[in-house]
């Protein structure tokens, strides 16, 4: 058995994710070699060859690679895949856009975003909005997997194993890289976060969302927000928790104006901790909330903040 | 230019499914049905691209067992020209799904497919991915916004970090996230006019695929149920119980 990890970077930093996906690789057994794909990303392989678990780094280096373009993705994957019985990422949105093509060439059904490996053939994956989990068999002969990174803990750090440069291979279909509008903060990443504070509606407008942000700097949080804060405008798409947006399961998860819709929850249940701040008492999160204060946001968020200044 | 618009008939995002005692799925009997939101997204997008003269035709098909073919109705409603149902009533993997789709798009000439990013019963995201790879054509996925230009597309994408950009040619795939647009509900007349819109029926088998599951589904289990847990008077016991009892402050 061997499996090949293909790794989350953006040629700078090695995500975490990558390390939850290893783990979910030590469940299946076997060799596990790292494929670190894009451009001068030679810090990432160092990185990604200090991981536990991890037998070889394969490091593969071309402009073409260098935003991990779902078409050159494939061409690099694929030129690997004959060596592997089973290929996982994690299911960010950069794994969740290559990943599928991958296993379409190669005729194998992908098991999307599993949460638990139950033998090397049999795996765990939420499905309804995290309303029911099912455990599958594949009958494919190799498995291509992608794994929720906040269900599996991140591997350690070992001394670092050998890296291999191979060919970048060769991109499967022609689409350009025209830009990006990345959401620039000092605060932690949203989907590995310790403490997460998101805020909905209820907020009101983004002029207002100040007071989230403010709440979550005092405390050191990533700042979250609901499918119809994003919509309205507040905050920007990435940071949507939910079913549809990124999931996250940190230690501490405070809603302030969320009403805890099955989209939403399906993002954050899984947390150590939740609090929520509603006016409404019925509000439907107060269900999933370990601690619930049914109160205005305006004054108890403002009020909460300088309780834990003071 | 064509656009080939599939579309999948899910549990209503309203319904809260349940499992079945005996753990083999989930409960869907006599449970509300609709269009997968995202697919409503992807017609939505088709029909505004036809209104602006980048498109001539719009074509609407969904794999499933008869009863898709309401599915399809509400998408001929909504403005779709025709419909193709593919009927079965076998579980279909988005792998078998893809290499049908596959096969429509070389029977019907389609420059662009539209999908949605998502269905929202197995939550696999992978369908348009895999047509794309199938058919050696590039993606655009997870789109808030779509620019045709003659046979340039260009699309922003909504990414963990971010919004990304990205330009291809046509033929293409788009996925549709959330934000790309608002579909509009069909009219009255419009869904009675639909009635009178061609739906062509056919089978897995006319396409030459083999659809049978990859994946064996032993068990549907449910969560583990999180228990509710107390409502704090003010913002002072929450402080209290966040540092002293939860220990996470
Ligand atoms: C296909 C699909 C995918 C979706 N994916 C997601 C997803 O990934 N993530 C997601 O979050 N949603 C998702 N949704 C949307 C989801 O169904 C809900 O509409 C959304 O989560 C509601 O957001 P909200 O709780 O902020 O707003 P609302 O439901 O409007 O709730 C606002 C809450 O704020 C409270 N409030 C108002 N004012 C105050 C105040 N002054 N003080 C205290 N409380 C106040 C209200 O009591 C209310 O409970 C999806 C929907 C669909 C159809
Ligand atoms: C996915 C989807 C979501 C929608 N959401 C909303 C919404 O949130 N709010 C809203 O106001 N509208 C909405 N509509 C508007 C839509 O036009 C109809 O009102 C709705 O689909 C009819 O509901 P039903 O459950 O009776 O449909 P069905 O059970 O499918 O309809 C039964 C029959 O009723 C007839 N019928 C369908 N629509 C109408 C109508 N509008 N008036 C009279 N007869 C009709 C048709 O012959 C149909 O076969 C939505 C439509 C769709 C397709």
């Amino acid at each position: 058995m061997s499996v090949l990890v293909i790794a989350e970077h953006d040629n700078a930093h090695l995500n975490d994710a990558t390390r939850a996906a290893v783990t979910a690789a030590k469940a299946l057994g076997g060799d596990i070699h790292i494929l670190v794909a894009g451009h001068n990303a030679g810090a990432v392989a160092q990185g990604a060859a200090q991981i536990d678990g991890v037998a070889k780094v394969l490091h593969a280096d071309s402009e073409a690679l260098d935003k991990r373009l779902a078409e050159a993705m494939e061409g690099v994957v694929l030129s690997l895949a004959e060596g592997y019985d089973a290929l996982l990422t994690p299911a960010s949105t950069s794994g969740k856009n290559f990943m599928p093509r991958i296993a379409a060439k190669l005729d194998v059904m992908q098991i999307s975003d599993i949460i638990a490996v139950e033998a090397p053939d049999t795996f765990v994956r939420p499905v309804y909005a995290g309303n029911a989990l099912q455990t599958v068999k594949s009958s494919d002969a190799k498995k291509v997997i992608t794994v929720r990174p906040t269900t599996f803990e991140k591997a350690g750090d070992q001394g670092a194993c050998a890296i291999e440069t191979v060919d970048a291979g060769t991109p499967a279909a022609a689409s350009r890289f025209v830009g990006e509008e990345l959401s620039k903060s000092d605060r932690p990443e949203l989907a590995s976060a310790k403490i997460v504070v998101s805020g909905g509606r209820g907020v009101g407008s983004a002029e207002n969302f100040a007071i989230i942000e403010s709440l979550a700097d005092t405390i050191g949080a990533a700042v979250g927000a609901s499918r119809a804060a994003v919509d309205a405008g507040y905050v920007p798409n990435d940071y949507q928790v939910g079913q549809t947006g990124k999931v996250v399961a940190p230690d501490l998860y405070i809603a302030i104006g969320i009403s805890g819709a099955i989209q939403h929850l399906a993002g954050m249940k899984d947390s150590k901790v939740i609090v929520a701040i509603n006016k409404d008492e019925e509000a439907p999160i107060f269900s999933v909330a370990d601690y619930g204060l049914v109160a205005d946001l305006f004054t108890a968020v403002p009020e909460f903040e300088a309780a834990l200044k003071g | 230019m064509k656009i080939l618009v599939p579309v999948k008939r899910v549990v209503d995002y309203n319904v809260k499914v349940r499992v079945k005692p005996d753990q083999s799925d989930v409960d869907l009997a006599n449970v509300k049905m609709s269009m997968n939101p995202f697919c409503e997204i992807a017609v939505e997008e088709a029909i505004r691209l036809k209104e602006k003269g980048l498109a001539e035709e719009i074509i609407t098909v969904s794999i499933g067992p008869a009863q898709a073919q309401e599915t399809l109705r509400t998408a001929l409603a909504m403005g779709a020209d025709r419909g193709i149902l593919v009927q079965t009533d076998q579980t279909t993997e988005p792998l078998a799904v893809a290499k049908i789709l596959a096969k429509v798009v070389e029977a019907e000439g389609p420059s662009l497919v539209i999908l949605g990013k998502q269905a929202i019963d197995d939550d696999a995201n992978q369908t348009g991915q895999m047509l794309a790879a199938l058919l050696g054509w590039p993606q655009a996925t997870f789109a808030s916004e779509v620019k045709l230009d003659g046979e340039a597309l260009e699309v922003t994408r909504e990414i963990d970090g971010g919004l990304q950009t990205l330009a291809m040619s046509l033929p293409a795939i788009v996925t549709t996230d959330l934000r790309l647009n608002e579909p509009r509900y069909a009219s009255l007349p419009n869904i009675m006019k639909a009635k009178k819109k061609p739906i062509d029926t056919k089978t897995p088998d006319d396409f030459g695929e083999d659809i049978t599951p990859r994946l064996q589904v032993l068990k549907v289990s449910e969560p583990a149920k999180r228990e509710a847990g107390i409502k704090v008077e003010n913002v002072t016991q929450l402080v209290d119980k966040l540092k002293n009892e939860a220990g996470v402050l």
